[in-house]
């Protein structure tokens, strides 16, 4: 009896894993069909689900409308910087916040956690102006721009380096280090785990965002792939097939690099979650 | 010399630092100097550049001139804004709970003994690597009220995106389905932390199953959630990039579903009124910090520390 009620159990547990994840693939599984059908085939009524040749002109057109190659680079450059400024400044000042003594630590931690709890967009209309006044309006810079410095990267670094016993710092001054060697040396590496964390934070986000993109960059070809789709929507409001083939190379590279690095990409958010 | 004996006589309590103590004080300012001059200038100027210019009209090119509370005024008058609120507040009502529950369920059902386990996680967790741009547009075409799967799955008609009584619900569905995996693996590690023990005692016990969810596994899962909930919340009450892609503003049914955030955009980057942009950024702080409030003092009836 108690045996065949487990039994039961567990096939509800997988027939409920296995519809969810139908549910979650469904939408990628359509999108890839889609953009391989024309626009005839995407609109029969009862709708065919295979496409009836494999064509790639949506790809062709997508590519047509919107400078891909340049979308893909500005938005690898601005999560490149971003990552860069995130891990070395947030790096730099959660190791000083965590393990060094000084007056008026508090006070400067405390502007870290406001930024965290203030939502970004209180921020946005004053930080473009400045873009548009220093005249980087339509640059990398101006998407790296308010990623110059990480708050969350500092407070989610300053666990990390609060995790290492002082000791380890001790030792490392005994043997001759002075505070700039014991952190770059000694401290800097024993935080790799979490630096990859904030690596992947700064990457997924950074890609997600849309409202900073729009504003910054209105030229075409320095648009991110993000900014870019929302371009694209209002050109072919009707031919799917082509929106769908834009968004799948939109989504690809996060993709690919997901599936390579999933775990990271997990343990990275299960990290830093709760932000 | 005499002059450091009179200094430390007049501030008897003055702890002059030693040497060590004044190179590691140096070399701490150097180090969290970046990112505090940033903070400052990229944060803590704008914050209060928004707060000011929400009593201001803008007049163009970044200059402003004092209307004192007329932004407010007009914002508390105009019926699109207390829309807004109203629509931030019910999405928040139509994904936090039901999302999160979903979550959960799905941490629980994978942290039972199951096979493929990261596979099907790997496929819980996708959209969260798919910009909200890209997979708003698939949805979007399901949702296609002439051509799209779900209608002919159904056999019906909706205008899942069009009629401002359903598209609120078409964009819950989808900022559920994108936020689904997140959740449940911050779920799934609080989980996991919870020792086998008390589950072996339980079943000696002959506690069922159901009994044992309530007992062990929800109460001491229970921080794990509200670090969940809290952070959907906030996350819910600045909703946007979903909201701009799925409806966009020729759409019949905007005004039912535009967001705080959204109309903040519109307002601020698309009609050029920062100050009323402004007035509005404000009140959606004011927002998130009243809720964030109200939850932090639920939670005391609820979340369970003790562990």
């Amino acid at each position: 009896m108690k045996h065949s009620s487990q039994k039961t159990g567990r096939i509800i547990t997988y027939a409920a894993l296995i519809i969810g994840s139908i549910i979650m693939i469904f939408p990628f599984v359509w999108m890839i069909l889609t953009s391989s059908k024309t626009v005839s085939e995407s609109m029969q009524v009862p709708p065919s689900i295979l496409p009836a040749h494999l064509i790639l002109s949506n790809f062709a057109e997508a590519v047509k409308s919107l400078p891909f190659a340049n979308m893909y680079l500005n938005t690898a450059l601005m999560i490149l910087f971003r990552v860069i400024f995130a891990v070395v400044f947030s790096s730099m000042a959660g190791y000083a916040f965590a393990q060094l003594k000084f007056k008026g630590k508090n006070i400067l931690f405390s502007i870290v956690l406001m930024q965290m709890m203030l939502p970004s967009q209180i921020f946005i209309i004053p930080q473009y102006q400045m873009v548009a006044r220093l005249g980087i309006a339509n640059t990398i810079a101006a998407l790296v721009f308010p990623g110059i410095v990480s708050a969350f990267g500092t407070f989610f670094l300053r666990q990390a380096y609060m995790g290492i016993p002082k000791e380890v710092g001790e030792a490392a001054y005994l043997d001759g280090c002075n505070h700039w060697q014991t952190f770059t040396k000694v401290m800097f590496p024993l935080t790799s785990s979490s630096v990859a964390a904030l690596t992947v934070f700064t990457a997924v986000f950074a890609y997600a965002d849309l409202m900073w993109p729009l504003v910054v960059n209105s030229d075409l070809n320095m648009m991110t792939l993000s900014s870019g789709l929302a371009t694209l929507r209002g050109q072919f409001s009707t031919n799917f097939p082509v929106l769908m083939a834009g968004s799948l190379l939109a989504m690809l590279p996060m993709v690919v690099l997901y599936l390579i690095f999933q775990r990271q990409f997990i343990e990275g958010v299960a990290m830093t979650g709760g932000k | 010399m005499t002059a450091t004996t009179t200094k430390t006589v007049r501030r008897p309590n003055a702890r002059r630092l030693s040497r060590a103590a004044r190179t590691e004080r140096n070399w701490a300012l150097i180090m969290v100097a970046p990112t505090i001059l940033g903070l400052l200038i990229l944060n803590v100027w704008p914050f209060l550049q928004t707060i000011y210019a929400s009593f201001c009209n803008h007049l163009g090119f970044g200059y402003y001139e004092f209307t004192g509370l007329d932004n407010y005024i007009n914002m508390f008058k105009s019926a699109d804004f207390w829309k807004a609120t109203w629509n931030t507040v019910y999405f928040c009502i139509l994904t936090v709970p039901i999302g999160v529950f979903l979550a959960l369920l799905v941490a629980i059902l994978l942290n039972s003994k199951v096979k493929f386990k990261s596979g099907f996680r790997t496929v819980f967790f996708l959209p969260m690597v798919c910009a909200p741009a890209a997979v708003t547009m698939v949805w979007r075409w399901i949702f296609n009220s002439e051509y799209g799967i779900l209608n002919q799955i159904l056999g019906t008609h909706i205008n899942w995106i069009t009629n401002p009584n359903v598209a609120m619900i078409s964009c819950a569905i989808v900022a559920i389905w994108s936020a689904i995996g997140y959740d449940a693996v911050l779920l799934l590690s609080g989980l996991q932390n919870i020792s086998k023990s008390y589950y072996e005692a339980a079943s000696l016990d002959g506690a069922s199953k159901v009994t044992q969810f309530f007992h062990i596994t929800l109460p001491m899962v229970s921080p794990t959630l509200f670090v969940v909930l809290i952070m959907r919340l906030m996350a819910s009450l600045k909703v946007y990039d979903l909201i701009y892609m799925m409806v966009e503003d020729t759409n019949p049914a905007l005004t039912s579903v535009q967001s705080l955030i959204y109309l903040f955009y519109r307002e601020s980057f698309v009609a050029g009124n920062r100050g009323y942009g402004s007035a509005i950024a404000v009140w959606t702080v004011l927002l998130i910090g009243i809720v964030t409030v109200v939850q932090f003092i639920g939670q005391k009836k609820w979340v369970n520390y003790d562990v």
